[in-house]
């Protein structure tokens, strides 16, 4: 993949999201009000300079399209990045479905044994490990509450 | 002699048991921080803080200050061993610092870059100590104006002091002041931005945004570049150490520049990682030795420390007496303030005594644990590098993972932090800064409300901005630092145009 569609692609979508500060602002009231200034007063104009910023990086961008063959990024960055960004998703749904516990353990140990080569007992300790001390750290120890679910229900949490 | 009285009575805050435990605990902590990538100064501070919650202010602030010398130290370390930068600022370090270690002097270089950090860090804690008070008693008769003046700078250096492209550097900043406008809007008490969800409505928080962009973000980055660590081993002994002590002095000039280079990079908010780069060029052409930097020259290792301890050290200056911190991590410690309840500006000195010269006690005491911290530990800390990559990438975004949850002990906060961590990826390939983001998501609402006073005090006119001397050579040397890269591009232009003719 080539670096300056990326760029365009990333000012276009910065310039929706100033569009849309602007638009919203303004239906906010972006002008003087009766007691001063309105709520969208501010970032009317923050979402004015993104616009006019996008715009030009986007038409620098656009006129070095033919010129610059600078590589983004290769088929096989993408795919290692990807090798720690999907399973990282996933781990935040399992976070979310059944608390951060189990997540945690399965998250390192399945991380180790594929990625890494590891042997199925060394991953299995050292992703329990991690889950064991956060878990006596955080909920026993500094008493801070972090997501649970069935498991720790069955101990008592 | 009042700043002698008040820093005496400081050190008595800083030397109880428990907190001289803590600032050990807080450097180990941080040179783990500063060694493993992925896990840098300003996202480690803020994985850390919810678990200060608990602790009184100055407790607080001494371990996570603690954490931020730490990381600073600690950086040096995988660069002149490994190679690799554990943080950005210790990259000029790698150029002298890696050739040593090849040639069996890891020893030296490593002892010489502490001691210089150590070195950079006392003079600007020296120069906090005395000039802090008086910056802070002269920001008392700050107004609004004077104020939105000050943020004009801080921001518009940003623009004059980086490297990129001025458009990109401006488009960050503004998306971070969009983000930070996120939610309910303080003064007329309207929704702002969030589109009916009401999981916006208290907009975003920055160490959620903190944690994304330099943790997750980070690790996607060493994971694309497929890092794996193969390095020098460093023995570290006392005679090794005394033999550099005896060869340090001879670059007096060079430390004294870079403490200068320092201190006044991170004043203004260059921050540590251009001090770092600009203290290592002036060096190369004044040192008589220029010619051989690069080869392993101990100077070449003496000058980007100094300064980035220096500058890194001298970015809490503006955070504590005007709360406008001067790189990410003093951003982080700016939010850990507000969230124990303490409002940085110039009141600060007034109102708390014991924690602001605490503070500075423990900047001095923190130093001197951090030099014996490293000094003694490298080999450990180096063995920690060698733990291979798969097994430090889950676990930092574990690490990440929790931060983020603890911080409101929100789920959505899991999720945007992964966005984030997108984001910030594609960010740095773009060459997007991300400093400035995350400081205009800190700095948003204050920035906004001395806008707002200030208009209502001028009634819409931006000829407040210039209505005395004061506020009017702020604003103008923030417009000069703004449209610095056009002036000096036409600086150039006409030079060349006169060379020519």
């Amino acid at each position: 993949m080539r670096s300056v569609p990326v760029d365009l692609v990333v000012a276009a979508i910065i310039f929706f999201l100033g569009a849309l500060v602007v638009w919203e602002s303004h239906q906010l009231g972006s002008s003087w009000g009766s007691d001063g200034p309105q709520a969208g007063y501010f970032p009317f104009y923050i979402g004015s300079f993104i616009c006019v910023c996008c715009i030009v990086v986007f038409v620098q961008a656009l006129m070095q399209l033919k010129s610059d063959r600078k590589v983004f990024v290769t088929a096989g960055q993408l795919k290692k990045v990807m090798v720690i960004l999907l399973p990282s998703t996933a781990y935040v749904l399992g976070i979310q479905l059944i608390g951060i516990y189990v997540p945690s353990a399965l998250f390192i140990g399945l991380f180790m044994r594929f990625v890494g080569k590891y042997g199925w007992l060394r991953s299995a300790v050292v992703g329990g490990a991690v889950s064991i001390i956060s878990f006596v750290l955080f909920e026993i120890w500094f008493k801070i509450p972090l997501p649970k679910g069935p498991l720790e229900r069955l101990f008592g949490f | 002699m009042e700043e002698i009285n008040a820093l005496l009575h400081g050190f008595s805050v800083a030397l109880t048991p428990q907190n001289v435990m803590l600032m050990f605990l807080g450097i180990t902590l941080g040179v783990i921080i500063g060694v493993l990538p992925g896990l840098g100064g300003a996202n480690g501070v803020a994985i850390l803080l919810p678990l200060t919650f608990s602790m009184s202010p100055t407790s607080a602030i001494i371990m996570l200050s603690c954490i931020y010398w730490g990381a600073l130290f600690g950086g040096a370390i995988t660069s002149v061993l490994f190679n690799i930068p554990g943080e950005p600022w210790s990259v000029a370090t790698t150029f002298d610092g890696y050739p040593m270690a090849q040639q069996g002097r890891a020893g030296e270089a490593l002892t010489g870059a502490f001691t210089s950090s150590f070195v950079g860090a006392l003079v600007a804690v020296l120069m906090f100590t005395f000039l802090a008070p008086l910056v802070a008693s002269f920001a008392l008769q700050f107004g609004p104006p004077e104020f939105f003046s000050v943020y004009l700078l801080t921001f518009c250096s940003f623009v004059g002091t980086g490297k990129g492209n001025p458009f990109k550097i401006v488009a960050a900043m503004m998306l971070g002041f969009a983000m930070a406008a996120v939610g309910i809007d303080i003064v007329t008490g309207q929704l702002r931005l969030t589109f009916g969800f009401t999981e916006l409505l208290s907009g975003f928080h920055f160490l959620v945004a903190v944690i994304g962009l330099f943790g997750v973000g980070e690790i996607l980055l060493s994971m694309e570049e497929g890092l794996s660590f193969s390095g020098h081993t460093a023995k570290i002994n006392p005679k090794i150490v005394l033999e550099t002590w005896k060869k340090l002095p001879r670059y007096w000039a060079t430390s004294i520049r870079s403490c200068i280079i320092g201190c006044w990079m991170g004043i203004i908010p260059g921050g540590a990682t251009p001090a770092s780069f600009m203290s290592y060029g002036v060096a190369r052409k004044v040192s008589k030795d220029g010619h051989k930097f690069g080869t392993g020259q101990l100077e070449g290792v003496v000058a980007p420390e100094t300064a980035a301890h220096a500058a890194g050290t001298s970015a809490l200056l503006p955070m504590i007496t005007l709360g406008i911190p001067g790189s990410p991590t003093a951003a982080v410690l700016l939010g850990g303030l507000l969230i124990w309840g303490l409002q940085p500006g110039p009141l600060l000195f007034v109102e708390q005594k014991d924690f602001v010269w605490g503070l500075i006690a423990s900047m001095y005491l923190g130093n001197i644990a951090g030099l014996i911290v490293v000094l003694t530990m490298v080999p450990l800390f180096a063995a920690i590098l060698r733990v291979p990559f798969p097994i430090i990438a889950p676990v930092i975004v574990v690490i990440c993972a929790i931060g983020a949850f603890t911080v409101k002990n929100n789920m959505l906060d899991v999720w945007l932090m992964i966005v984030f961590g997108v984001v910030g990826y594609l960010f740095k390939k773009l060459d997007y800064p991300l400093a400035p983001m995350v400081l205009a998501l800190v700095l948003g609402d204050s920035a906004e409300s001395a806008f707002r006073q200030s208009m209502l005090i001028s009634q819409g006119d931006m000829g407040v901005f210039f209505s005395n001397w004061l506020v009017g050579s702020l604003t103008g040397l923030a417009l000069i630092a703004l449209f610095w890269p056009l002036i000096s591009a036409t600086l150039g232009r006409l030079r060349l145009a006169a060379r020519r003719s």
